[in-house]
């Protein structure tokens, strides 16, 4: 329940939620660890961690460069956790992965590996509600936020099955499309978050990574915003400095959530 | 039908959920309406070449020794079995009103039928191909833009079908509004493999038909080449409550062999595994960790490193059994029906044919004949 926990205390101090997401492994899994604790030293309030599976069809092709580049690195699920278990940072923790990585290894198995990971959050783009059950059950038990996604193509009948399993935060995809940097927000996202009526936090993301658009976001209603690519595309260069740059991108992202 | 036992399924992002469940409400309310029926019609008749022929092999029945039938797709207009899906399923999206129309392909066939229904009815045509499968199917690169449409070479990950899958579904994401997605096989989340498995059955209606008119009793047994496995339910599904045994030949390829990242064949019923792959749950060929695993085959339209729900399934229950054959005995099987009957099958059909040499086909068959192989040819020669 750190999850929603993180929201509230932030909503408090006026303050939007900033998440990162960086694919776990890229470019190493010694690496990742270096990563996660600068991004954290920026500002970074949560952390969602990309455990890579092989075809990732809801990502775009920077996302995709970097899965192929921790697949390239030797990540796999039994690496994933016990990295993630040896983190010692003090925001949560949430996997993005694919349906069948989880399915794999045993729903029941997955949602324990996470909570012994010290995992707070799971999100899987390729698993609607409708096919949720098993794992929305194993998470319910366990005490994992299960982190669904909305979409502008989200219907009213949709949404509310959704909002009936959703804990933790939504997921609000900012417009249609695959994960990647994109120029501006679209109004869709303003449309979006106004129709949700619920109680539960709203972090926005997809193509945010200017802090215009995090400011943006946040006016429009939203509680947080998620950053992937724009991350992302710095580990890509892996260049000396490559933490430093994104401590400062994370402070520069996070200082445009603060005083709402 | 959501489901298949416990396969199949809607494993897809959020985005396309509305869009799948527009694609099945349209499907159920067009699929008997007596205009759509009769357009189709006109267009697999007239356009398309149907019905193709039941054609006794008789050299190739000898070579056998059994009496062996031909179901000749390779007759259907672009040389293959799948104009009857892309003709059915262009003619859906023109009655959904979506303008532009994209597909993935591996050999190119699903591409060139999906190009050719798309300029028949006016529609604007996007096709996603592998740049592995580019090089190896030049000429049908080179069809699919003689037909108007656009060719989009696909280079992340193993640069075959499953990956021009990815690109594809990518595609549609982002132009869910427009954009009709026409998937090549009985893959991918529901309703497309009920979709696809309805279009593809007009195969199987004829064979019955003409089997019972030429030999007055059902065949022995029926045998398809199975990728995907479009072609094989197609023929297979209005025998499903006969008694005929029913063979899905897969890609043996080099060996039923596999590494951490490669499997040698393709054959996901063989030796797949239960998994989701392309918004379906399925069997597939997988690592320990659910990492998918580039397939291989010679045939590219078998290239594919999952299968149809619904066919999976049938293996289960053991109304369809699976088999394969290796790259090797397909292609002497390419060679055998060139020589014998005159006919270059495709390298994904030669499968089929190869496995009908084996006993357990019975004494009278039906091979489903579902490409030619002028497409192949390059492959072939270029071997010797």
């Amino acid at each position: 329940m750190r999850i929603k926990e993180t929201f509230d205390a932030l909503r408090g101090k006026k303050e939007g939620v900033l998440i990162a997401y960086i694919c776990a492994g890229d470019p190493t899994a010694e690496k990742t660890v270096e990563i996660v604790d600068a991004l954290v030293k920026g500002g970074v309030d949560m952390i969602e961690l990309g455990l890579p599976f092989s075809d990732p069809v809801a990502d775009g092709a920077t996302i995709q460069a970097a899965i192929d580049r921790a697949l390239t690195s030797g990540m796999n699920p039994d690496k994933f956790f016990r990295h993630a278990g040896s983190m010692d940072v003090n925001v949560p923790l949430i996997v993005m992965t694919y349906y069948n990585l989880i399915f794999r290894r045993g729903i029941k198995r997955f949602v324990s590996d996470c909570k012994s990971a010290g995992i707070s959050g799971i999100i899987v783009p390729d698993l609607p509600v409708e096919e949720s059950e098993e794992l929305h059950q194993c998470c319910r038990d366990a005490g994992v936020d299960l982190i669904f996604i909305v979409a502008p193509t989200t219907t009213e009948e949709r949404m509310n099955m959704i909002l009936d399993k959703a804990s933790g935060f939504l997921y609000i995809v900012s417009r249609l499309g695959v994960t990647g940097v994109r120029e501006d927000v679209a109004d869709s996202t303003e449309r979006l978050l106004k129709r949700i009526k619920a109680p539960i936090p709203k972090a926005v993301g997809f193509g945010i990574s200017k802090p215009e658009h995090v400011r943006e976001i946040l006016k429009a209603g939203a509680d947080g915003v998620i950053v992937g690519s724009a991350f992302v595309n710095i580990i890509a260069k892996n260049e000396p400095g490559m933490l430093k740059s994104l401590e400062s991108l994370a402070a520069t992202l996070k200082s445009a959530t603060l005083n709402r | 039908m959501k489901k298949f036992g416990r396969y199949g399924g809607q494993f897809a992002p959020e985005v396309l959920m509305p869009a799948l469940e527009e694609l099945a409400g349209a499907y159920e309310q067009h699929k008997n309406d007596a205009k759509f029926v009769a357009e189709l019609r006109h267009y697999l008749e007239d356009f398309g070449g149907r019905p193709t022929p039941l054609y006794h092999a008789k050299r190739l029945s000898k070579h056998l020794n059994k009496k062996v039938y031909l179901k000749r797709e390779d007759l259907v207009h672009g040389g293959a079995h799948k104009l009857n899906n892309t003709i059915g399923q262009a003619l859906l999206a023109k009655y959904m009103g979506k303008e532009r129309i994209i597909a993935e392909t591996g050999a190119g066939q699903h591409g060139t039928a999906t190009a050719m229904a798309g300029a028949v009815l006016g529609l604007k045509t996007v096709v996603y191909m592998g740049t592995k499968d580019m090089e190896r199917q030049k000429m049908n690169v080179f069809r699919m833009k003689l037909l108007g449409a656009e060719v989009i070479p696909v280079s992340s990950g193993s640069q075959t079908l499953k990956d021009a899958i990815n690109e594809a579904l990518r595609d549609w994401v982002a132009n869910v509004g427009d954009t009709y997605y026409l998937i090549g096989s009985i893959v991918g989340p529901h309703p497309y493999p009920t979709i696809v498995r309805d279009f593809q059955t007009v195969i199987g209606q004829e064979t019955r038909e003409q089997i019972l008119g030429k030999e007055g009793r059902l065949p022995d047994s029926i045998v398809a080449c199975a990728g995907g496995g479009s072609n094989a339910m197609g023929i297979f599904y209005p025998f499903l409550n006969d008694d005929v045994d029913l063979f899905a030949v897969e890609a043996g390829g080099e060996g039923l062999k596999k590494t951490e990242k490669v499997a040698y064949h393709s054959a996901s019923l063989c030796a797949g595994e239960e998994g989701v792959l392309h918004g379906a749950r399925t069997k597939i060929l997988q690592n320990e960790y659910g990492q998918i695993l580039e397939s291989h085959s010679i045939a590219p339209g078998l290239d594919y490193s999952g299968v149809g729900p619904e066919l999976a399934r049938l293996v289960d229950t053991g109304r369809v059994k699976a088999r394969n054959i290796s790259d090797e005995d397909a292609l002497d099987a390419f060679h055998v029906l060139s020589r014998l009957e005159g006919i270059v099958p495709a390298l994904e059909s030669a499968h089929a044919i190869a496995y009908t040499q084996k006993d357990d086909v019975g004494d009278l068959v039906v091979i489903n004949l579902s490409g030619r192989g002028d497409k192949d040819v390059e492959t072939v020669a270029g071997l010797k």
